[in-house]
């Protein structure tokens, strides 16, 4: 299946049907985690209201962890068999993950300063999600900084790659060193710790926030893919008594 | 206080809590916006150079 998907033109012809429908069931399943995490989950025992922050900050965090794997897999991919959608994938998935690195460093700041008494504290949890933020600005900078667009595309995959020691460091960090953060609740051994009231908003949003993801990274790839055939074209016409230049850009767009 | 202005005060931490609501729906929906806008421009940019070819393929037939 996916095998099938790595011809950019099968990608296009295969992505443009389900992308209206994902981005519906998007829209549904976020205006639904909304409604639950603002109007019918409980106020926290300790931390009163201010615990709806949770269902932003907590899946912004998670997709933030889990689309900066999706870029290094895909950078890996790009660079050990040079699948020609790998590259466009990651590239398309690096700024939605800086957005929601933003939004979960945004809406942590604010959870922090009614909780923590302070918006930021340098430990461990917090510096290591500022460095995966400066890792996603990086990777976005490094691409584009050279004039050749494949050897931008293998530097930032190189980064990419590097980049993923960060991960473990933020996961565990609040079990390695001493912080303000709270440890996992949810994803640890013994399950979830959080009650059931809380953790079906929570997944709610998550599932919303992974659904916007697949949605707007279809629409990115379709987007750089549209982008590279219309120079593929113009430099055809450059050229003089070029053959088949419609296809031929994309055939071998490495 | 009535209903709505108890739920908007957020139990004291109204200054917190839309805040946060509000960068994320401005960043999510402003990058799904942005990339929406920038898949049409593509679109557009496309089809007009296909046409272009596609006339001047006829003619040079």
């Amino acid at each position: 299946m996916i095998s099938s998907l790595a011809n950019p033109a099968r990608f296009m012809r295969a992505s443009s049907r389900p992308l209206p429908w994902l981005a519906g069931i998007a829209a549904a399943v976020l205006g639904l985690g909304l409604f639950w995490a603002l109007v019918l989950a409980p106020p926290d025992y300790q931390q009163g209201e201010s615990v709806r922050i949770m269902f932003v900050h907590v899946p912004a965090a998670w997709m933030a962890l889990s689309i900066y794997l999706f870029v290094a897999v895909a950078s890996a991919v790009a660079l050990v068999w040079r699948h020609p959608l790998a590259e466009v994938a990651a590239q398309a998935a690096a700024p939605i993950g800086a957005a929601f690195t933003f939004v979960c460093l945004a809406t942590g700041s604010l959870w922090g300063r009614p909780m923590w008494g302070t918006w930021w504290v340098w430990d461990a949890r917090l510096t290591s999600v500022l460095v995966l933020f400066f890792l996603y600005l990086g990777y976005i900078a490094l691409v584009s900084a050279f004039d050749d667009p494949g050897r931008g595309a293998r530097a930032g995959s190189v980064l990419a790659l590097v980049g993923i020691v960060n991960l473990p460091i933020i996961k565990f960090s609040v079990d390695w060193w001493n912080t303000l953060h709270q440890p996992a609740s949810v994803m640890r051994l013994g399950g979830p710790s959080i009650d059931v009231s809380m953790l079906v908003p929570l997944l709610v949003m998550a599932a919303g926030f992974g659904l916007l993801f697949a949605t707007l990274l279809l629409l990115r790839m379709r987007t750089a893919l549209n982008e590279k055939k219309a120079r593929a074209l113009r430099l055809g016409e450059s050229l003089p008594a070029s053959p088949e230049p419609g296809e031929a850009g994309l055939a071998v767009s490495r | 206080m009535t209903d709505l202005s108890r739920y908007l005060a957020m139990g004291g931490y109204a200054a917190y809590v839309w805040p946060a609501y509000g960068i994320a729906i401005t960043v999510l929906g402003g990058l799904a916006a942005q990339s929406w806008n920038r898949y049409r421009a593509s679109r557009r940019a496309l089809a007009r150079l296909q046409n272009g070819e596609a006339r001047r393929g006829t003619r040079r037939s």
